[in-house]
């Protein structure tokens, strides 16, 4: 199986969030919004590129490089 | 009616939903601000009438994403709501909920709906919604949720009246859970509810939850709570998962009829322009030291002439009392002691309010959250969090709000390392040492025609803090071990205009907490230092005259020199002038003498008392003449010489000292606050103050 997560996504790209890999975090985000089966859509990367905006129940999130790789996503 | 009997309501909400706004609609200037009891978080309440003349009480809660807590302010939402005893429990809770931003937004309405109080849903940025293109059923919806569902503008105050009239005689609908905690943990349910007395299943559920993070849960209930986890298996953060979920299935549900449209990918919005900008790679630095170095030149432009003509106010008042006044000790009280004093404290208002304007500002339009997301990588690079930014540019205004801001800092040592380095940054009360200080050695000229010497003299001094609060940040990284991990999550909020009301009301606020509470150490040490500089062992002070006569023996001296001769022969003879005496062979290396000691040592309460202390020490016995402090210092001569005191050399060494000393008693007190002990206020005491030391030594040795 192929296995992605939110940093693999291209600047622009939506996909579906799948499930978590870190449980501590996962219970935060799930509060912030990100749901399985919901979309999730990489908008920009900051200049030094961490962290990341993601867009996510309809509103935008700042998440760094390692907590948007515990988001997988197909 | 006495505040006791009157009804309460809370406003609760997530960040950047408006309840800010709306709390200020509410109450107007009926506000106070306050500390909940027994911890130190603000407490913003007020009052406001209703429809009917019923006079009721608002209080705002921090807010908060969920009412599982992140930070000490975080968990006063649960503690007040969930805890029926609790003095501040309200009647009924106004839960705002940022309508462009639904779904998350009603995760929190949906968890304290659970806790079982009467809840009326505030449903804020209407406006916003119909401009993209939603809309929702607002009777609709209240029906879903069985609550009242007043739809509003808060920042225009539209809604407000029918949120009013609704709340006049609220009766709630019957409750129904919308998360049922027993249909998965009946057993341990019921056995927090029998032990602790609980009618509501999800305040019992909530217990357990929060029992490990809830640091205001009792040491003996957290036992209790922790053995029933065991005993019946509770599995939480299991449970946790599955309540965010169901949560959020039930939400689906209600707005299922009630709203159109899906929101899941907003179209394209002002806000993603924005950002290319913003947070552009080149340009977002840009414009984020262009706005660094606008707060500094306005706060030099704009503070300076309103200070001058508070300074200038306050000596003429004590002029032209002691001339009016009979002369003696009381009318010298006054004119050398309180007068002074209270100018010392007054004079701070303008700095301060326009520190906070900015700072609010950038909070209000959202342009806050940015700055953290451009600074997190370099920042973390040196032990620091993006969110240390935060504190970091509050700690322009004053260090013990900026303490305070670091709790939304999850990671105990990022925490910490941004505690300990935030004093480095320069604060207001800094500012007027540093604004009579540059006025007095730096030539107040232009270079290339725009930028003013004396205001790039400024902002280097802010830039040295900066530097400092980056070394001491990187050196503590190597220092402190830990095994934790530190997170980010933090939204970044649509760009809004900013609500001028709300930054009148924090430049208002602001002042208004300075004048009070910096305030009453300003004028105690003001009086104290009156007595200290007007009073002295033995009967030299009495006997002046003659013994200056005595040591001029044989001498010519004008009437004019007599007179100083005398006046600063008293200073010397008194308790100050001791003091500042024994002080001096430490202090005389880095070019300072025993005037200056003194107001270094008033300084250790708070360092803003420098320049009070400099006019009570310079003003005692010289208040005929009215001079501002500016032009008391300037004419200050090192004794035997025409040199003046105030030269580069010193006066750069004690801008220098004062950049990197921990001055401030209160920022020591609440660092011990929150870090609980004494342990990090002392080292910082010594760290910053041995820093100090070393560095005025350097520069005096360099330029002298």
């Amino acid at each position: 199986m192929d296995l992605r997560s939110v940093v693999d996504l291209a600047p622009g790209e939506s996909a579906i969030i799948s499930g978590f890999m870190d449980d501590a975090l996962s219970l935060k985000l799930l509060e912030m919004g990100c749901l399985p089966g919901q979309p999730i859509k990489y908008n920009f990367a900051a200049p030094l590129g961490d962290p990341i905006c993601v867009s996510v129940s309809g509103y935008d999130l700042s998440l760094r490089l390692d907590e948007a790789i515990t988001i997988s996503v197909q | 009616m006495s505040d006791s009997d009157m009804r309460k309501i809370a406003l609760v909400g997530n960040p950047n939903s408006g309840k800010s706004s709306l709390f200020n609609h509410l109450t107007g200037l009926n506000q106070k601000i306050g500390n909940f009891p027994g911890v130190t978080v603000d407490k913003k309440t007020g009052t406001t009438s209703l429809p009917n003349n019923e006079k009721v009480e608002i209080i705002d809660l921090p807010g908060t994403y969920s009412i599982y807590p992140n930070s000490k302010d975080e968990r006063i939402v649960f503690d007040i709501l969930a805890n029926k005893s609790h003095p501040q429990h309200p009647n009924a809770v106004v839960v705002i909920v940022d309508a462009s931003n639904f779904k998350r937004n009603l995760l929190l309405f949906t968890q304290v709906y659970d806790l079982n109080i009467p809840v009326i849903l505030a449903l804020n940025m209407m406006d916003i919604v119909e401009k993209t293109g939603l809309s929702i059923d607002a009777s609709k919806l209240s029906k879903e949720l069985k609550v009242p569902v007043i739809p509003m503008k808060a920042r225009t105050g539209k809604g407000i009246d029918l949120l009013k009239s609704t709340l006049i005689d609220f009766i709630p609908s019957a409750y129904s859970p919308i998360f049922d905690p027993s249909s998965h943990a009946e057993a341990a349910i019921l056995k927090v509810k029998e032990s602790f007395n609980i009618q509501e299943d999800y305040v019992a559920y909530q217990l357990l939850q929060q029992a490990q993070i809830n640091r205001s849960i009792e040491e003996s209930d957290k036992k209790q709570l922790l053995q029933i986890e065991k005993d019946f298996d509770f599995q939480k953060d299991d449970l946790r998962r599955k309540e965010t979920l169901e949560r959020y299935a039930a939400i689906n549900h209600f707005i299922n009829g009630a709203v159109k449209e899906t929101f899941t990918i907003l179209p394209k919005r002002i806000t993603d322009q924005l950002d290319k900008v913003f947070t552009h790679k080149i340009w977002g630095y840009a414009i984020f030291l262009s706005i660094l170095f606008l707060i500094f030149q306005s706060i030099f432009a704009w503070a300076t002439w309103p200070m001058d003509l508070i300074d200038l106010v306050f000596s003429k008042l004590s002029a032209y009392l002691s001339d009016i006044l009979p002369a003696g000790l009381l009318t010298s009280l006054l004119t050398e002691g309180i007068i002074p004093g209270i100018g010392g404290i007054v004079i701070f208002i303008p700095q301060i309010a326009i520190l906070f304007a900015f700072v609010s500002i950038l909070e209000e339009t959202g342009y806050m959250s940015r700055v953290v997301f451009l600074m997190d990588k370099l920042m973390r690079k040196v032990g620091l969090s993006g969110k240390s930014v935060v504190p970091l540019i509050s700690g322009v205004a004053c260090a013990i709000p900026a303490i305070m801001a670091t709790r939304t800092i999850e990671s105990w040592k990022e925490r910490l390392i941004t505690i300990f380095v935030t004093p480095f940054m320069s604060c207001s009360a800094r500012l007027p040492v540093y604004t009579i200080l540059i006025a007095l050695v730096i030539p107040d000229k232009n270079i290339f025609g725009v930028f003013n010497l004396q205001g790039i003299a400024l902002m280097g001094l802010y830039l040295l803090g900066f530097i400092m609060v980056i070394l001491s940040a990187a050196a503590m990284k190597l220092i402190l071990k830990t095994r934790e991990r530190s997170f980010l999550v933090m939204e970044l909020p649509t760009y809004k205009m900013p609500r001028w009301i709300n930054v009148v009301f924090t430049m208002y606020e602001k002042s208004k907490t300075f004048v009070f509470e910096a305030g009453k150490i300003i004028l105690a040490i003001s009086i104290i230092l009156w007595v200290l500089a007007s009073f002295g062992p033995g009967d030299h002070i009495e006997n002046a005259k003659e013994e200056v006569a005595i040591l001029n023996m044989g001498k010519v001296v004008s009437d004019e020199d007599l007179t100083n001769q005398i006046q600063s022969y008293k200073l010397e003879h008194s308790y100050a002038g001791i003091f500042g005496k024994t002080l001096e062979p430490a202090i005389a290396p880095l070019g300072y003498d025993w005037k200056i000691g003194i107001a270094l040592i008033t300084s250790f309460a708070a360092r803003e008392v420098f320049v009070s202390t400099m006019a009570t020490i310079y003003s005692i016995g010289d208040t005929e003449e009215e001079t501002t402090i500016k032009n008391r210092l300037k004419s200050e001569k090192i004794p035997g010489t025409d040199e003046p005191r105030y030269n580069l050399a010193t006066g750069m060494s004690l801008l220098v000292f004062y950049v990197f000393a921990m001055q401030c008693m209160s920022t020591l007190a609440v660092v011990y606050r929150e870090t609980k002990g004494w342990k990090w206020p002392m080292l910082q005491l010594i760290y910053m103050t041995g820093i100090a030391y070393l560095s005025a030594l350097l520069t005096y040795s360099i330029l002298s």
